[in-house]
């Protein structure tokens, strides 16, 4: 008898379990992965209206790191995600992403040429570029009194415990090795140790180093100098007239988010129409100015404000001598244990 | 009696002083809750825009709904399989053997939470469950099933099996021997098994933080990763909801507890 | 009526989400994984935590862990004692009890990540605490992203489960016993060390564990307050299993953080036997 209840109490949770996880609509799924506040945040309702069958179930990361393990474990059937160049890179060439129909995406037209078969994938087979932009220095004018001109201004004394450094450590490597005169791709152990020992004088002056926070602290006028990606520095300048943002003389890092198909998707149609769908020139025009950053969208571009659209410092023109000044981020294995580890050695310096 | 007074009053400030540390910190959440600015510290008027933000974003209502719905459904089953298994306990005669399972049971409460996390997170990536929704659950039953054991067994201790046999030998059928005999000498243990399985289960982060993916998210994981994007009054509105909820709830259990048994639910937790 | 049978869907539950997982660890920990795919035995990843950088993580988090406990037993010990004293009084006239421990206990119930946000908008440079201070004339307090704020994040997180196991043994103490010892001539100080700190020292210990492993490993405080200026043991193992290289160092790191969990409970259950031994005679 107890033995029966035993039993039935067991089949009766798996069916309650069952029944919750296998309680879905009937629409069509669509796993989109994106980096957080990284999409005008009624894009995809919009997509949603358009597409009544499809239901799109939008997640976020704070690293395309974590975007990373939560694809290449194959656990999570994600169909769009957007990530950028170096992690494409590395996605491409571990076979993590589907070769994209561009037939579906008549609005790839859109794109800036200038965005198109780029080192991280030169036969332009995987990616539809998405945004793009650089890294650079946010100041206050009011507590800054030097130019910013260079990196080593983050070095200065002055300013100690007013200076905030993104919590990233790929990023903060290269702006070392930039310092130091170095390139940011470099997998020289003396130029890395260099770097990493910059990077550990230079902890005494730092207040904090995060992620978003920076935003709301340099609005706040809480520090002087912040490492920002470009895209963050001009939502920052728009709320605070004090703040100004600069690429320093030594040159800096041009990085572009792209849209891609993991091999995990289930619909590459529907995930084909999504990026259609977000290279829309109204759709790009109301991410490019819901974030701030710049779109790899000409269309979307000329849609824009004036002096948006026009400013140097957001459209500078990728001339040869900025792309000789520049650098974008290439993938190296061997490279990113080395950098993990410097990152926590400097973290608890 | 004038020392009395004394100490009475060294006592009520020292209170009032604990007080204002726990809820100083809710109460500005509240009063700028209200703001009509985006500021934590400057006063820009009167204004409920941001508890008609918080009910128009989609995704946290979505949370708050994950929230609920898991911590139900892990409360009933959580309680279920403890009772089942607390009376399935006090069967084994060997003591070694009740011993292991002890030691088994209790394994989920002693070894951190965040070790938990993790090796759940490992079992699920290696058996290949998409971590979600099902995975949640499965992990949030996990650590609700040991506090309802242990908040049933003691009341097991002490029941008398003799009238359990005596209702049989008067010609009750077992389950309803059961209902009719243990159910009711047991049942306080139940509730309060079930009571903190639910509030273990709405807290919950750093299990469900490891054991959750595809976009479903529970309102903590949902707050730490917004929060951190920046200061934002919703979470104000959020908290003077929550906290009132809160409030509410634990006055009603606290009503009904007290004019029943004298001592509070909570104090298992202790 | 006590079927064994009755246990066996909570002992398999228990065997396929309890201890597989933990083999899993164990697996992880004591192996590596080449880039062929095969699996072998190795203590490296062990190894690699006795260099100087980790020990000193592991110190670190032991720090702080033991200044919130610290805090926790130094705020929470006297609020929990004049509550027990209020209650014992209100219990023995035959009234109810004050409710007083239900409103020390209710902000536990909210959201642990809005009490944490709570802290945050009040800690921020322009926070409300530096309004309030310079109001006051006073100099601004630069907490946030130091120590002192995570500190203050832990106690605020967890002096609830210091408070209610103390509050649990004082509720219960006899006053007989009490009455006795001022009978036979001691001084309210000399009860209280010689009576009632003795008997309500398993509620400390209780409380000391509730404390001292959850703030050792919720990075999330440190997270939110520490402005990656250092790393919790806690944070150490969440990156090394958020990188799927790391997972095998992750995994030998929560085999030790294991290790210490069960050692302090052990010391901390000795403890609690020979104090109570000692309350024999």
């Amino acid at each position: 008898m107890k033995k029966i209840l035993s039993l039935i109490l067991c089949i009766a949770f798996i069916c309650t379990i069952a029944i919750f996880a296998g309680g879905c609509s009937s629409k069509t799924k669509l796993f989109v992965y994106n980096v957080g506040d990284y999409i005008h945040p009624d894009v995809v309702g919009m997509f949603e209206q358009e597409n009544p069958d499809i239901k799109v179930v939008y997640e976020m990361f704070d690293s395309v790191e974590e975007m990373y393990m939560k694809v290449s474990n194959a656990t999570s059937p994600y169909d769009v995600v957007i990530p950028s160049d170096y992690m494409l890179e590395q996605m491409i060439d571990e076979g993590l992403l589907n070769k994209i129909n561009y037939d579906n995406i008549p609005n790839y037209a859109n794109i800036d040429p200038n965005m198109r078969n780029l080192d991280f994938d030169p036969t332009n087979e995987y990616t539809v570029p998405y945004m793009w932009g650089t890294i650079g220095i946010l100041y206050n004018k009011t507590m800054v009194d030097d130019e910013v001109t260079d990196w080593d201004i983050l070095w200065n004394e002055k300013y100690k415990g007013n200076i905030f450094m993104l919590n990233q450590e790929r990023d903060m490597v290269s702006v070392a090795l930039k310092k130091c005169g170095y390139s940011m791709n470099s997998d020289n152990e003396a130029e890395l140790a260099e770097a990493e020992a910059a990077l550990k004088e230079q902890s005494a002056l730092v207040k904090a180093y995060c992620g978003d926070e920076i935003k709301d602290n340099m609005i706040n006028g809480n520090a002087a100098l912040a490492v920002v990606w470009s895209g963050d520095a001009y939502f920052c300048i728009e709320q605070n007239p004090d703040l100004a943002y600069a690429i320093p003389s030594e040159g800096s890092n041009l990085w572009f988010d792209c849209m891609a198909i993991p091999t995990t998707s289930t619909h590459q149609a529907e995930a084909e129409k999504f990026i259609d769908f977000m290279s829309r020139p109204d759709i790009a025009k109301l991410n490019a100015e819901y974030i701030g950053y710049s779109t790899a969208n000409t269309a979307a571009r000329d849609l824009l404000d004036e002096n948006v659209k026009n400013d140097a410092l957001r459209y500078p023109e990728l001339n040869e001598d900025f792309m000789n000044k520049m650098e974008i981020f290439a993938y190296n294995k061997s490279r990113n244990a080395k950098l993990t580890d410097i990152w926590t050695r400097v973290l608890n310096s | 009696m004038k020392k009395h007074f004394f100490k009475n009053f060294i006592e009520n400030i020292y209170l009032f002083l604990m007080f204002l540390f726990l809820y100083f910190p809710i109460v500005i959440l509240m009063i700028f809750s209200f703001n009509n600015i985006k500021s934590t510290s400057n006063w820009g008027g009167f204004s409920t825009r941001w508890y008609v933000q918080m009910f128009s974003d989609d995704a946290l209502l979505g949370a708050f709904g994950t929230t609920i719905t898991i911590a139900i459904i892990a409360a009933l089953v959580s309680c279920v399989i403890g009772t089942a298994a607390a009376i399935g306990i006090q069967g084994f005669r060997s003591k070694k053997l009740k011993g292991l399972i002890n030691a088994v049971t209790n394994l989920p409460m002693v070894s951190s939470e965040l070790v938990m996390g993790v090796s759940m997170m490992m079992l699920f990536l290696t058996v290949n469950i998409p971590l979600g929704y099902f995975t949640l659950l499965l992990a949030h039953i996990t650590f609700c099933v040991p506090y309802v054991i242990v908040s049933v067994l003691p009341k097991l201790v002490q029941l008398d099996s003799g009238l359990y046999e005596a209702a049989l030998d008067l010609g009750a059928k077992p389950f309803y021997a059961f209902r009719k005999v243990v159910l009711p000498e047991i049942k306080p243990g139940i509730i309060s098994g079930m009571l903190i399985a639910f509030t273990l289960s709405i807290d919950d982060f750093v299990i469900s933080f490891f054991t959750t993916g595809n976009g479903v998210n529970n309102l903590s994981i949902y707050i730490y990763s917004s929060v951190r994007r920046g200061v934002n009054p919703m979470y104000n509105a959020l908290s003077t909801v929550m906290f009132i909820l809160v409030a509410i709830l634990l006055f009603v259990i606290n009503k009904r507890s007290s004019s029943k048994t004298g001592d509070s639910p909570i104090g298992v937790l202790g | 009526m006590f079927k064994k049978t009755l246990s066996y869907p909570h002992l398999v539950w228990m065997v396929l989400f309890v201890i597989a997982p933990m083999f899993l660890i164990f697996l992880y920990a004591f192996t590596v994984t080449d880039d062929g795919g095969t699996l072998s035995f190795t203590l490296e990843n062990f190894a690699k935590f006795f260099e100087p950088m980790y020990i000193k993580i592991l110190f670190n988090s032991v720090w702080i862990a033991f200044l919130s406990v610290v805090f926790c037993i130094i705020l929470g010990y006297p609020a929990a004692k004049i509550i027990a004293d209020r209650d014992r009084r209100r219990i023995a006239m035959g009234k109810k009890a004050t409710g007083l421990l239900m409103l020390f206990v209710m902000p536990m119930w909210m959201n642990v990540m809005l009490r944490l946000y709570a802290w945050l908008t009040i800690l921020q440079p322009d926070g409300v605490l530096n309004s309030f201070l310079s109001l006051l004339g006073l100099p601004k307090l630069d907490i946030m992203y130091t120590q002192t704020a995570v500190v203050l994040g832990t106690v605020y997180d967890f002096i609830p489960f210091m408070i209610m196991p103390i509050y649990s043994v004082l509720i219960k103490i006899d006053d007989s016993v009490i009455e006795a010892a001022q009978d036979l001539g001691a001084n309210k100080m000399r009860v209280f060390w010689k009576v009632i700190l003795p008997l309500s020292l398993p509620g400390v210990v209780s409380g000391i564990t509730m404390v001292f492993l959850p703030a050792l490993t919720s990075f999330y405080i440190s997270d939110f307050f520490s402005g990656g200026q250092f790393m919790l043991i806690g944070n150490l193992i969440e990156k090394n299993f958020k990188n799927p290289v790391g997972r095998n160092f992750g995994s030998a790191l929560s085999i030790i953080l294991m290790i210490f969990a069960f050692l302090s409970m052990h010391v901390m259950k000795i403890f609690n036997k020979s104090n109570r031994q000692m309350d024999m005679y």
